[in-house]
């Protein structure tokens, strides 16, 4: 096995482009499971946690651009308060080891349909910027998951950060596991409240082939919050109830080792309905950012 | 009169310092290496001309081999041998209990797993490259992977109204050996055959397949000796039980297969049988060279036995006062394809099957069969925790029934000293069933935990998933209490070796214990020297490595070794302190009274005398090897279950406390009190060690661990996905230890490890039960299961 270890970003995609098949290590958190497992066996591990640029985050234009090798342990304490969501999902991953080593760039990359960030990135409606020698563009997250563990990533391509408006409104993220601590995704549910846009945003985990959204549900509950932003009144029952029905609507779960197709769709109703009431007490409070 | 308890209040005591005898909290000698990672396991053995051993296993649970091809693989470049069941020179099988069990596969393969060939290579990768080359030519039969189903039993039809059905086997797969599937059939019969009473109450329970997830993969290293025989460093539980079968299967005599303990780490029963002992001398007798094995995790999960699954039928009668009038049950355990240690646990699931209560009318059928399912074994509380769920669920069902408290019940129908057990053994010792409830409930309750805007949410079910702050969150209260034998039973010959030096080393004497016994991280070490310190007054207790150039310990299991090896220990010292004051007294002259060693001296109250031990002993070396052994026990009637079939037993109570979310099924487990009698507490922060450590993998069985076997095929093979309790899920512990004296054992201790991990569980159960209002039939209890969905 051949290890690069490039000290730029240009070195970086350079190398990338040289060899398709390099396989690029941030964390490692997923790459050194799958080599200690024998699930991967790469000719060649491109490092990149030499590359200064991908460790760092910084402000442009009102948004975040969240570089993707930075870990989930800075996420939570040092965007805590400008990303919310994807710090509760961030504080959800794994377990102090994993969140001071794992990226939101590696858990982009894996596509895992289980993946933390997903959720919260869909909800917040985040953008992936990545770059290859041939240049940058810049993808809607929505567009970044192609199927199971699969993404919109080239294979010269690499990720070099996401794009996070900072919410005008609270957001929650829950995600169901059989223990409670370092569990994988049973089913998770990011929510964004976007009162400045009238809008809401969803992401589901774990319950689809891909992340997703619920655009059903974000529909529904616009509608019904559109006389609601400005009076900020308490939230019918049946509102967050009927939320929950088409989120869980949204998905398509398969039985697996981690639970049931049936319990997946039931807990997202859950999941949805109760992260609903939070977000919006939260937001009857005048509290953008919560929990 | 009440017992001396121990309540530890916060942080362990520093007691002890560097030395530490009988009741202190010695330091283990192994503590400071193990918490700084300097610690060497079996798998970092080193030798720097090694090879690396492989196993190809089989990818079906149940298939003819009609032809191994090593050929491409011995062609892989680096590659030093690859062997076959053809290359084991002696037995083709080997088993701990039957010799069922092929050490490579002939014929046959007959779980998915099931170890075919071995290469070994200049490098493990070169290794596993070679051994995915080896062609095996598969004719793949169907498994049977139902106990009832192997045995040809009907499938029950007690509770649910549906006819009886047994279910026809192919003919291929009909027997899985050629003397059927049955392993064993336990019966008890007690009392009248066919009683009545007031209140029945029936329940069919099932126990998923849980594992002992150590953390130490199997790991060995075999070394080629020049006399042609081998010696192999190996991380296991009973070095000369290994010894025999390895002997076996090398056509070696003992004094040719030499072992010797490797670092241990954990066993919980999972060590008992073979692993890579006999593959790793093989490839090194034939390479000349030194080989070792080190398991990954996920052949770690393929690579032991698991706990027995479990399907069981109990029947309770009792009167309307409360009184238990009989108890039938029908317990089944899968022992997957080998016998390993089947038998045995159906002895315990068969003899202590309704728990710790006296029950004059008895009527209990336990079988063990053979299915394509993974072998399962040994593994802590063996036999015992699967029927424990099973017999206290009944109780609270009965309870419930009767409208009476259930620790009332409980407490009504405990079995005491002087007490009859189902299988006509008078319990002669302290059996404070009663007291172990009673401490529980008296101790205060945890408070509710805050909800809504000032949750934490680490105490909420979900941790910090943020699934609830509060909504749909119930409390629930269970209680149970269990028993376990302690040491082996039903007329096995159960005994252990020590042999204990005192010389004089530096000007000081100095103690060595060598004894086989294993060290599995259970602290047997520590208690080793405890009882050496406190025998012979010195400070200084070298632990031997473990070996088999002493006699055999017996197996670390059955929660026994600080009872059978702690007695030989004791027995081996007392003879050594009997030679050191036969040679004071020969140094003074004439017989002096009351003579003891204490403080490094030899003292003697009476006549004023305190002699330095190091100058009564001088250039003398005086060194006893004692083999030691427990009461006998005796086999019991094939037809009644009846006999002396126990030596001692273990009594532990505990009281859950757990938040379960009913709306999602999820459940936070808030507090766990356990009371427990063990007699005498040799090493107090031990004790409260494996309460915990026993709490926690009761815990775990109760809400998260099973190995998900599908038509023959294990589905989570890894920690990602068989789940073992974190320190979000593992609550802080109340206990009380009480210490009643077992008057037949040394120091009148009882073995402490397994009683709390097998009340752990059925207490958690209990309390979600209270809290969810359902029967929650089997474990572990899944989110879906509280939900219904
Ligand atoms: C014990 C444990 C617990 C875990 N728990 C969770 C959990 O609770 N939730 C969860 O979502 N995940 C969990 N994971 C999985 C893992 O931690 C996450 O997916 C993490 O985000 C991966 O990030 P990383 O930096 O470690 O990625 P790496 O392992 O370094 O890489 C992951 C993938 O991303 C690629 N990659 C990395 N960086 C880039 C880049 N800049 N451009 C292109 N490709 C890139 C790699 O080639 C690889 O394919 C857990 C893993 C472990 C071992």
């Amino acid at each position: 096995m051949q290890f690069l270890q490039p000290a730029t970003w240009a070195e970086a995609l350079e190398a990338k482009a040289a060899h398709r098949d390099a396989v690029p290590i941030a964390g490692g958190t997923d790459v050194m499971v799958g080599i200690n497992f024998g699930r991967l066996r790469p000719a060649l591990l491109l490092d990149l946690t030499r590359v200064a640029d991908l460790r760092q985050w910084d402000t442009d234009d009102g948004a975040v651009r969240l570089g993707a090798g930075v870990p989930y342990a800075r996420v939570i304490t040092e965007l805590g308060d400008r990303l919310p969501g994807l710090a509760m999902a961030a504080r959800t991953i794994g377990s102090p080891q994993i969140r001071n080593r794992g990226t939101v760039g590696g858990n982009l990359a894996t596509a895992s349909p289980a993946g933390d960030a997903h959720p919260a990135l869909l909800a917040a409606g985040a953008e992936v910027e990545v770059a290859s020698v041939r240049g940058t563009r810049t993808i809607p997250v929505t567009e970044f998951y192609r199927g199971v563990k699969r993404s919109a990533l080239a294979d010269d391509e690499l990720i070099a950060a996401v794009r996070i408006t900072p919410p005008s409104g609270p957001q929650q993220y829950s995600k169901i596991g059989t223990r409670n601590a370092m569990v994988i995704a049973v089913a998770a549910f990011g929510l964004a409240l976007h009162p400045a846009r009238r809008a809401v945003g969803t992401g589901i985990g774990s319950a689809a082939p891909t992340p997703r959204r619920a655009p059903a549900a974000e529909e529904f509950l616009a509608g019904e919050l559109d006389g609601l932003w400005d009076s900020r009144a308490e939230l019918p029952a049946a509102t967050a109830a009927r939320f929950g029905e088409l989120v869980a609507a949204a998905a398509a779960p398969i039985d697996d080792v981690r639970g049931t197709a049936r319990y997946r769709v039931h807990a997202l109703s859950v999941m949805a309905r109760r992260a609903l009431t939070w977000a919006w007490l939260d937001y009857r409070k005048g509290d953008p950012t919560c929990a | 009169m009440s017992a001396p308890t121990r309540t530890p209040a916060g942080a362990p005591s520093a007691v002890g310092g560097p030395g530490g005898r009988i009741g202190d909290d010695a330091r283990r000698p192994d503590g400071v290496l193990k918490v700084r990672g300097e610690f060497a396991y079996g798998s970092d053995l080193w030798m720097d001309d090694m090879l690396w051993g492989v196993t190809l296993r089989s990818p079906h649970p149940y298939a003819r081999i009609r032809s191994i091809d090593v050929g491409p693989a011995l062609a892989v470049p680096g590659v030093h041998a690859v062997l076959t069941s053809d290359d084991v020179p002696g037995e083709k099988v080997y088993g701990l209990e039957l010799a069922d069990q092929p050490v490579l596969a002939f014929d046959v393969v007959r779980y998915q797993g099931e170890p075919v060939a071995l290469v070994a290579a200049d490098h493990p990768d070169t290794a596993r490259r070679a051994a995915a080359r080896i062609v095996v030519d598969y004719d793949v039969w169907e498994p049977v992977t139902d106990a009832r189903v192997a045995l040809g039993h009907p499938t029950w039809n007690q509770v649910h109204d549906s006819p009886a059905e047994v279910t026809e086997l192919s003919r291929e797969s009909a027997d899985l050996h050629p003397h059927g599937n049955l392993v064993r059939h336990l019966k008890v019969r007690r009392g009248a055959p066919a009683p009545t009473a007031d209140v029945v109450v029936v329940g069919e329970y099932e126990v998923g397949m849980q594992d002992q997830a150590f953390l130490g993969p199997e790991s060995g290293l075999a070394v080629p000796g020049e006399d042609g025989g081998v010696d192999l460093y190996v991380a296991t539980q009973w070095l000369h039980v290994d010894q025999r079968q390895i002997c076996a299967a090398l056509a070696l005599p003992p004094e040719r297969v030499r072992l010797t303990l490797a670092g241990v780490g954990g066993a919980f029963g999972g060590r008992e049988d073979l692993s890579m002992h006999v593959h790793a001398c093989l490839l090194a007798l034939h390479t000349g060279k030194p080989v070792k094995m080190s398991y990954n995790r996920e052949e770690s999960f393929f690579g032991h036995v698991h706990r027995h699954p479990a399907t069981m039928r109990y029947e309770h009668g009792a009167t309307r006062d409360g009184d238990l009038v009989y108890v039938k049950a029908e317990i089944y355990f899968d022992g997957g394809a080998y016998a390993s240690s089947t038998p045995a646990v159906v002895g315990n699931g068969g003899t202590m099957g309704i728990g710790p209560y006296v029950v004059p009318n008895v009527h209990v059928d336990c079988y063990g069969a053979y299915t394509n399912n993974p072998p399962c074994g040994a593994m802590r509380g063996f036999g015992s925790v699967q029927t424990a769920f099973a017999y206290e669920a009944q109780m609270d069902a009965l309870a419930a029934e009767l409208g009476m408290d259930p620790v009332e019940l409980r407490c009504r129908n405990a079995m005491e000293q002087g007490s009859t057990t189902p299988t006509g053994q008078v319990v002669d010792s302290p059996a404070p069933v009663v007291e172990l409830l009673r401490r529980l409930e008296a101790m205060p309750m945890p408070p509710a935990v805050p909800t809504g805007d000032d949750v934490d949410l680490r105490d909420m079910p979900g941790g910090v998933s943020n699934t609830t702050h509060g909504e749909g969150v119930r409390r629930g209260v269970g209680y149970a209490v269990a028993y376990k034998n302690v040491a082996f039973s039903e007329g096995f010959d159960d005994y252990s070796t020590a042999r204990v030096r005192l010389e004089v080393v530096g000007g000081e004497a100095v103690a060595t214990v060598h004894t086989a016994a294993a060290e599995v991280g259970q602290g047997l070490v520590t208690v080793e020297q405890q009882i050496a310190r406190t025998e012979l007054g010195v400070e200084q207790v070298v632990v031997h490595p473990k070996d088999t150039a002493v006699g055999s310990a017996g197996s670390t299991s059955a929660s026994r070794q600080t009872y059978v090896t702690g007695g030989a220990v004791k027995a081996a010292c007392e003879a050594v302190r009997g030679q050191v004051l036969e040679l004071a007294q020969r140094g003074v002259g004439r017989p002096v009274a009351d003579l003891r060693l204490d403080g490094g001296k030899v003292v003697s109250d009476v006549e004023g005398i305190a002699l330095p031990l190091a100058d009564v002993l001088g250039e003398e070396v005086v060194e006893e090897t004692v083999e030691w052994r427990h009461r006998p026990t005796e086999s019991i009637d094939p037809e009644t279950g009846q006999g002396f079939a126990h030596v001692q037993y273990a009594f532990s109570a505990h009281r859950a406390v757990v938040d379960v979310d009913v709306e999602l099924g999820l459940v936070k487990v808030v507090e766990m009190a356990c009371t427990q009698d063990v007699g005498k507490a040799i090493n107090p922060q031990a004790v409260i060690g494996q309460i915990q450590g026993g709490t926690a993998q009761g815990l775990g069985l109760a809400v998260m661990e099973e190995i998900l076997v599908r038509d023959g095929r294990v589905q989570n093979p890894s920690f990602t996905d068989y789940l073992i309790p974190t320190v979000l899920d593992m609550p802080p512990m109340r206990v009380e230890i009480l210490e009643y004296a077992d008057p037949h054992a040394p120091y009148g201790l009882r073995g402490v490890g397994e009683a709390p991990n097998i009340s752990s569980g059925p207490a958690v159960l209990a309390a979600i039960r209270q809290a969810t209002g359902l029967p929650l039939t089997r474990v572990p209890v899944r989110p879906e299961h509280v939900t219904g969905t």
